[in-house]
Formats: structure tokens, C-alpha cells, sequence
């Protein structure tokens, strides 16, 4: 157990630099997920943690030691792939036990270890099979067996429910959860998936063309995103921006969205967005989810508009509906008893209460 | 519903089933054309080899349907294997093979992982460069190695030419090569997490080698020992050009060189030597012959 602090990293393969310099403290025990889109550095960072890659230059620490010449093997990690890596002619218990057995440890601790492990994942009936003979599921949780009985000081997962299908992999994200909550390890998890990161992460770092974009917790990056990227790349589906100006009408400052839509704001957000210049290019900011249909009574900040529905997605619980505005595509969710239908027209309301609004130019929230 | 009732009653269509295994079986009956051909082609002359060496020198000789065997006689093969002489061919043959597929082995399979794995300042050059070694035929190198191995001989007083073991430093200039080459391959096509991982969880180069690569690999390997087994046992040229003496030579060279006197062949124990000197590997084949196939397709299909 430990924590991990990278210090203005870098990483350059000849021209191309994948990492620009990132600072990153981990706590100890504390679960990290590096997330976004591919090429921006996240697997390349957790390979740097790992001793796979040379850093270019900045430090990485250890449970505070500075680790950046030290060997993998000698960094105390267990590390998880994305194709799970089990070396094939050995059974799971011989996978398991395999770093173990190079340390020389006493056979019997060896076995309680393994034992003890393969409880934990509940594949102690598989000990004896080899890799080939395992669903994808069951592959998983051997490799993190293999990190689990080694006990290291830092879990690394590197993409490593990208191989399974749909299902399993929410099941396997609740095992991994689990899991945690279990050994408490610090765990450095990189993937692509929002959903994935959101529900795993103590905090989530949000990086974007090899520099860190914003590091928080799930719910912090989702209702209060610094940038335009972390806005559109954190929920799903994501939220619509609206290319917008602000203007003070009777004393009461404005958004307006086109000539015919403008939308007064709440004392709340006016009060936030005073000293916003009047003519910079600004973008509106609104999930989904504060797309809705209008009700009856108006509230606060609420405000209602007429929009003709392009298509509708009826998930179910809700209907995700779909139709554009001033030649944006905008996402809404509304209630499915709503009567929302593919071409029709549909009552709205946005609600202002939620907001975000971004400068278009620098792409950081306001 | 009614339309429901008109389609029942619609005109039937004439369904050919079963056009598919028509071609099927037309395929298969080409297949068994072209394999049987193969098969006469090839093994015609082992059981031409395998009659006449049943026969003695007289019947041979005589004008008979070369084809059959009017008076089967063992006697070629207990003149051979009584012989001291072609025993030490055989022994010789062995030993070298044996200890060629071992030093191959011993340098191919490391050079290969460093090539394929240990990314190192013109390692692909070297890998491709290792290839090319392999395109030079042996019949361009013999004369330079045979000087060079006389000149060797002047300098430092160890005569080498002539001694058996001097075909334990040519054939591993066959071998080598193309071992590393098949092995290269093969080390190529395991994924780089399995190393990563290995690396991980403590192992150093050579556990990763000796723990993961070798038997993962193990197929190639095999394949690869099966390659420079074959072409030491069957090797002529080089043992024709360095050994000379009787009790030197290996079997290839023997066969040749005491079998036939002048003009006069003994083909009766030329082909029962080539047969007994066909064996080994056979058997070595019909043994391996599943990890064989298995490395050289391997990397071929996906997973």
C-alpha cells in the first residue's frame, strides 16, 4: 500500500510527445481512473507507473521513493491487461503463484495466498484448469488474482474490461469494485469508458492529448466540468452546447440562443455570469437531462420553448429525444408517457438552474 | 387472412437442395485426385529403394521385372549392420546431428528472443541480416570455409580438416540461421503483454526466456529442432569436402564413397544404406509430426 505522485511527467516517442508533462498525487488506498478518448496518454502514463515505458522526464514516486530507474520488478505493482495475459501452459494456480514462485516464498504461504485469493474472486474451482479452458470472465479474475497474491504496494488495470461483452462487463465492474473494497490497494485503472470510470473511480483524471484535463470525483466532474471537453466527454449521452450570447434586457441579463430564443436567466447564474463581456462567443451548456417536457406550473429558471422532435429513442424508464435547434443537434430526455414521437411536435422546458455556460473560444467553463 | 390462404396454395418452387455438397463431393474427388498423384510421386522411389534392396547383386543384375522380388534376401541388410565400417558412418551421422541440433539450439533460441524482443539499436537490420545469411548456398561457401579452416590449421597447429568435429562449426552456419529466422517468428507472434507481465511479476530476460518463451514456443521449437536435425543428417557437400578418411565420414558420404568402387556400384547395400539413413528422421517425424505441423503454420491463423 502506498501513494503515487508523478511530477511534471513526460513522455516523447521521437516527435510526437504522448504525455505533456502531468502532475498527479494518488493517495494510498485510494482507487484512480485515468480516462479518455484513445491517444491521449492515459496508457502510456499507467505503463510510466508501471516501469514499462522510460519516463522522457519529470519524476514518479512510490510510496515516495523516486522510482523513475527502477525496474518493474523492483516497484512492488501488480499490473492487469487488457487481454488478460495469462501465460497459457500454466494452470490458474500456477499463474497466481508464478511471481511468487520466482521471490522463492515458502510453499505454504505460497498456497494460503493463492487459496486465499482465488476465494476472494470465487475461482477456487477453477484452480487447477488452464487459461484456455476459461470464459473471458473467468480470465479476468485470474489476472487479478495474479495481482491480488503478490500484495504490492499499487494496482495497475489497463483497460481491462475492453475484451468482454456488455454484460459481463457491468458485472465484472461491480467485482472489481468489490474487490477493492476488500484489499483496499491503491489502484491506478485507465479506460476509456466514462461509465466505467464513473462508477469505479474514488476520483477520476480526465485527460485529453496527453495533459490532464481535470481530476475529481465522479459527481464533481459531472456537475461542475472546467472544460468543454470534460463537459461533452463526462455523461452520456452528452451535453449539448449551444452557441449563445448574453445580453441585458429591462436590467435582467439574457441568454440568447437565436433571434426568436432568449431565455432569461436565474438571480442565481446572473449573479455568476455579471462580468462575462456581452459580444464574447459563449456556448450553452445543458445536459440531457434538463431538457425535459414542460409541466403546468413554471418554476424558477425553468423555461418552456416549442420544438419539433427529429427522432425519439424510448429507452424504457425515460424517452431520449432528439431535434435541432438553430442547426445544432440537441439530446432531451423526457418522461415516456410524455407523448414524444419521431417528427412531432413537443412542448419543452430547459431548465436554467443547471447551466454551464462556455466560452467557445477558450473552451473553459464559466 | 385470406392472403395467407393464396400464398399456401402458390405455385411450389423446384428447391435444389444439397447443390452445395455436389460441389463438395467434386472438390473432395480432386482433392483425392491430385493426392494420390502426389503420394505415387513420392513414394515410388522409396519402395523401388526398399525392393531392390531385398534383392541381391545377382538378381539386380539380371534381367527380371525390376519391380518385383523373385528371391527376397536379407542379406544386404546383415552385411551393413554387421559392418563395423557402416556403423561408425551411422555413429558418426548421429552424434554430429545430435550435437548440431543442440548448439543450434543453444544459440538460435536466444537470438531470437533478443531479436524479436529486446528492442536494441539495429535489431531489425540483425534479424533481416540473420536471413539473408541463410540465402547463401552452400555451395558459394565451401571453398572459403574450407580454406579458412586450413588456414586455421597453419596458424595455430590444430588440424581440423578431416575430423568429424569440424562439422560441428560448418552446419551450424545451415542451421543457425534459419532456426533463428522460424524462431523469430514464432517468439513474434506472442503477445508483448505475456513478457510485460512476466517482467511484472519479478521475472528477469532469461526466466522470461526459459519460464514463458520456451514453453509457449514449444511447437516452433520443435520445428525448428526437427529443421536442423534434417539438414545435419542429410548434409553431403560440406562432409564430402572436409572429411576423407573412413572412419570420418558420416553416412550420406560413407555410403557413397564405399559403396561404390570404380565403376562399380553395389546398389543392393547403396539402397538398403540410404534406407537404414532414412529411417532416423522418419521416425523422428512420425513422432513430432503434430508439433511440426503446428509450427511451421503457425501464425497463420488468428488465435
Amino acid at each position: 500500500m502506498a501513494e503515487v505522485n508523478l511530477r511534471k511527467v513526460v513522455k516523447r516517442y521521437d516527435d510526437v510527445e504522448a504525455v505533456r508533462g502531468i502532475d498527479l498525487d494518488i493517495a494510498d488506498h485510494e482507487f484512480i481512473v485515468l480516462v479518455g478518448p484513445s491517444g491521449c496518454g492515459k496508457s502510456t502514463t499507467l505503463r510510466m507507473i508501471a516501469g514499462l515505458e522510460d519516463i522522457t522526464d519529470g519524476d514518479i514516486m512510490i510510496g515516495g521513493d523516486v522510482v523513475n530507474d527502477v525496474p518493474p520488478k523492483d516497484r512492488d505493482i501488480a499490473m492487469v491487461f487488457q487481454n488478460y495475459a495469462l501465460y497459457p501452459h500454466m494452470t490458474v494456480a500456477e499463474n497466481m503463484s508464478f511471481g511468487l514462485r520466482l521471490k522463492h516464498y515458502p510453499k505454504a504461504e505460497i498456497k494460503a495466498r493463492v487459496t486465499e485469493a482465488a476465494r476472494l474472486l470465487d475461482i477456487t474451482d477453477l484452480i487447477d484448469r488452464k487459461p484456455k479452458q476459461l470464459s473471458g470472465g473467468q480470465r479476468q479474475r485470474v489476472a487479478m488474482g495474479r495481482a491480488i497474491v503478490r500484495n504490492p504496494k499499487v494496482f495497475l488495470f489497463d483497460e481491462p474490461l475492453s475484451n468482454l461483452d456488455a454484460k459481463l462487463r457491468v458485472q465484472m465492474r461491480i467485482e472489481i469494485k468489490k474487490v477493492h473494497l476488500k484489499v483496499r490497494t491503491t489502484t491506478v485503472y485507465v479506460t476509456h469508458d466514462q461509465v466505467e470510470a464513473m462508477t469505479l473511480a474514488d476520483r477520476v483524471v480526465v485527460m485529453n492529448k496527453g495533459r490532464i484535463e481535470q481530476i475529481g470525483a465522479p459527481n464533481e466532474l459531472y456537475h461542475n466540468p472546467a472544460t468543454r471537453f470534460v463537459a461533452g466527454f463526462i455523461g452520456s449521452p452528452a451535453m449539448n452546447f449551444l452557441p449563445c450570447r448574453l445580453e441585458e434586457v429591462g436590467g435582467r441579463l439574457h441568454v440568447r440562443l437565436s433571434d426568436r430564443i432568449v431565455f432569461p436567466l436565474p438571480p442565481g447564474r446572473a449573479a455568476r455570469y455579471q462580468s462575462v463581456k456581452r459580444d464574447d462567443k459563449l456556448l450553452l451548456g445543458l445536459r440531457p437531462e434538463h431538457i425535459t417536457e414542460a409541466n403546468s406550473h413554471a418554476e424558477p429558471g425553468v423555461e418552456a420553448f416549442d420544438a419539433v422532435l427529429d427522432v425519439t429513442e424510448p429507452m424504457g424508464m425515460e424517452t431520449l429525444i432528439y431535434f435541432t435547434l438553430e442547426g445544432s443537434q440537441v439530446c432531451g430526455r423526457v418522461n415516456p408517457n410524455a407523448g414524444a414521437r419521431d417528427g412531432g411536435a413537443l412542448r419543452l422546458a430547459v431548465d436554467l438552474n443547471n447551466m454551464h455556460l462556455l466560452n467557445e473560444v477558450t473552451g473553459a467553463v464559466i | 387472412m385470406s392472403t395467407l390462404a393464396i400464398d399456401k396454395a402458390g405455385p411450389r418452387r423446384n428447391v435444389k437442395y444439397g447443390s452445395m455438397s455436389r460441389d463438395r463431393i467434386w472438390a473432395l474427388r480432386w482433392s483425392y485426385f491430385f493426392l494420390s498423384l502426389f503420394a505415387i510421386i513420392a513414394l515410388l522411389p522409396p519402395i523401388y529403394m526398399l525392393i531392390t534392396s531385398l534383392k541381391s547383386s545377382a538378381e539386380i543384375s539380371a534381367a527380371t521385372n525390376p519391380w518385383w522380388v523373385y528371391h527376397p534376401t536379407l542379406s544386404n541388410y546383415i552385411e551393413l549392420l554387421t559392418s563395423n565400417q557402416f556403423l561408425r558412418f551411422f555413429w558418426n551421422s548421429a552424434m554430429i546431428s545430435v550435437f548440431v541440433v543442440a548448439v543450434t539450439m543453444l544459440i538460435s533460441v536466444p537470438a531470437a528472443f533478443a531479436l524479436a524482443r529486446m528492442k536494441f539499436w539495429g535489431s531489425a537490420t540483425l534479424a533481416t541480416g540473420v536471413f539473408l545469411t541463410y540465402l547463401i548456398p552452400d555451395s558459394l561457401l565451401f571453398i572459403p570455409l574450407f580454406k579458412m579452416f586450413v588456414m586455421f590449421g597453419d596458424w595455430t597447429g590444430i588440424q581440423l580438416i578431416n575430423r568429424w568435429y569440424v562439422l560441428l562449426f560448418i552446419y551450424p552456419t545451415l542451421t543457425v540461421p534459419f532456426c533463428t529466422w522460424i524462431m523469430i517468428g514464432y517468439f513474434a507472434s506472442i503477445p508483448k503483454e505475456l513478457d510485460e507481465a512476466a517482467i511484472i511479476d519479478g521475472a528477469s530476460w532469461f526466466q522470461t526466456l526459459t519460464r514463458i518463451f520456451i514453453p509457449v514456443a514449444l511447437p516452433g521449437l520443435i520445428a525448428a529442432t526437427i529443421f536442423a536435425f534434417t539438414v545435419s543428417w542429410a548434409q553431403f557437400l560440406y562432409p564430402l569436402v572436409f572429411t576423407t578418411s573412413n572412419d570420418q565420414l558420416v553416412l550420406p558420404v560413407g555410403i557413397i564413397t564405399t559403396l561404390i568402387k570404380g565403376d562399380v556400384f553395389n546398389w543392393g547395400q547403396i539402397m538398403t544404406g540410404a534406407l537404414l539413413g532414412a529411417a532416423p528422421p522418419l521416425i523422428i517425424y512420425a513422432f513430432l509430426m503434430d508439433y511440426y505441423i503446428a509450427g511451421l503454420t503457425a501464425g497463420a491463423t488468428k488465435g
